[in-house]
């Protein structure tokens, strides 16, 4: 940690050549969200049940990815490097994770409705309701610390004397963060694959 | 530049959109029956104060990048309006109606105001004017 900290204090090379948010991308989430009003519109199981599966499986997927792979290993970078890191990974994860979890979360509402889940009695539909619980409280680190942490960072690096000492810091909040939801996303998983074998 | 000392504004945010959360997953946790609403109404009203709460502490603050913060808040309402009007599609295809709509409606609405107001801070309290990006 203290190699981390002592890390920080280096000024940072401005690496303002880069979108905060890609716009190249736009259309691609556009066109994910019109499928998924379509498959809500008509209602569709099989197109209600690829959406939840394919975004739900992302979001977990790169949710334990980035929080316990990426995550101690940007940790350990010196700040040079995650500022490089950075600045190629973040705009993508700002386009990416809020259309997985917007997917993943209407589709398995629409789904759950379809095939009568949330028709099912206590203290089984607990299995349910734990799940909104986890998952409110994963929006809660995600939107309340993860996020803002890092749109700050990709402000911060857009400057043109970026603040190493902050970007360390909100960099290290990021990280900490994607490891708790990270962790959290085991819990989804045992709870989405129980109701799955009802 | 950097200041750390700051009115809580993320505190009260953050705890508004938290309160708007309990408040979906108790409405969530009992359908199909659309459960008493009282409790929610509860929780609306608490995280309407919060958030006017983080308004007021925000209007003190001095100097503030104001230019970055609406930069971002454009942006960010606009995705979350269309996040919150796809949640609200969602319940008025599954025939949510009534006083049921208007509170998760209106907590909707919270919702989608907290956020993009949360971001936007988080963005604007470590730039000055002069220092926002093109």
């Amino acid at each position: 940690m203290a190699v981390v900290t002592a890390q920080t204090q280096e000024s940072v090379t401005p690496p303002r050549d880069f979108q905060i948010v890609p716009v190249k991308g736009i259309p691609i989430v556009v066109a994910i969200l019109a499928g998924l009003v379509v498959a809500i519109a008509g209602n569709w199981q099989w197109a209600l049940d690829f959406c939840h599966v394919v975004a739900g499986g992302l979001w977990t997927g790169i949710d334990l990815f980035v929080g316990l792979v990426i995550g101690p290993i940007l940790g350990s970078l010196p700040v040079p490097a995650r500022v490089e890191f950075s600045k190629r990974f973040m705009p993508k994860m700002l386009l990416i994770m809020p259309t997985l979890v917007i997917v993943t979360l209407a589709s398995g509402w629409q789904l759950a409705r379809r095939i009568g889940d949330l028709a099912v009695a206590y203290p089984q539909h607990w299995w349910l309701t734990a799940s909104f619980i986890v998952v409110g409280i994963m929006s809660v680190i995600a939107l309340g610390i993860l996020e803002p942490a890092n749109l700050a960072v990709l402000f911060e690096l857009k400057k043109p004397h970026p603040n190493g000492e902050l970007v360390g810091r909100l960099m290290r909040r990021f990280v900490y963060t994607a490891g708790i939801t990270g962790l959290m996303q085991i819990a989804t998983l045992i709870i989405m694959t129980r109701i799955a074998t009802w | 530049m950097v200041s750390s000392r700051r009115a809580p504004v993320s505190m009260l945010l953050v705890l508004s959109m938290a309160l708007i959360i309990v408040g979906g997953i108790y409405i969530a946790g009992n359908l199909p029956h659309v459960p008493p609403l009282a409790p929610d109404v509860v929780l609306l009203v608490l995280s309407v104060l919060l958030a006017g709460a983080a308004v007021a502490a925000l209007s003190r603050q001095r100097p503030f990048a104001w230019d970055s913060f609406f930069r971002v808040m454009r942006w960010t309402l606009l995705a979350y309006v269309v996040i919150g009007g796809m949640l609200e599609y969602i319940f008025v295809v599954d025939g949510v109606r009534g006083d049921a709509l208007i509170v998760t409606t209106l907590m909707l609405l919270v919702y989608a105001v907290d956020i993009p107001m949360l971001l936007s801070y988080s963005v604007a309290r470590y730039q000055t004017p002069a220092e926002s990006p093109a």
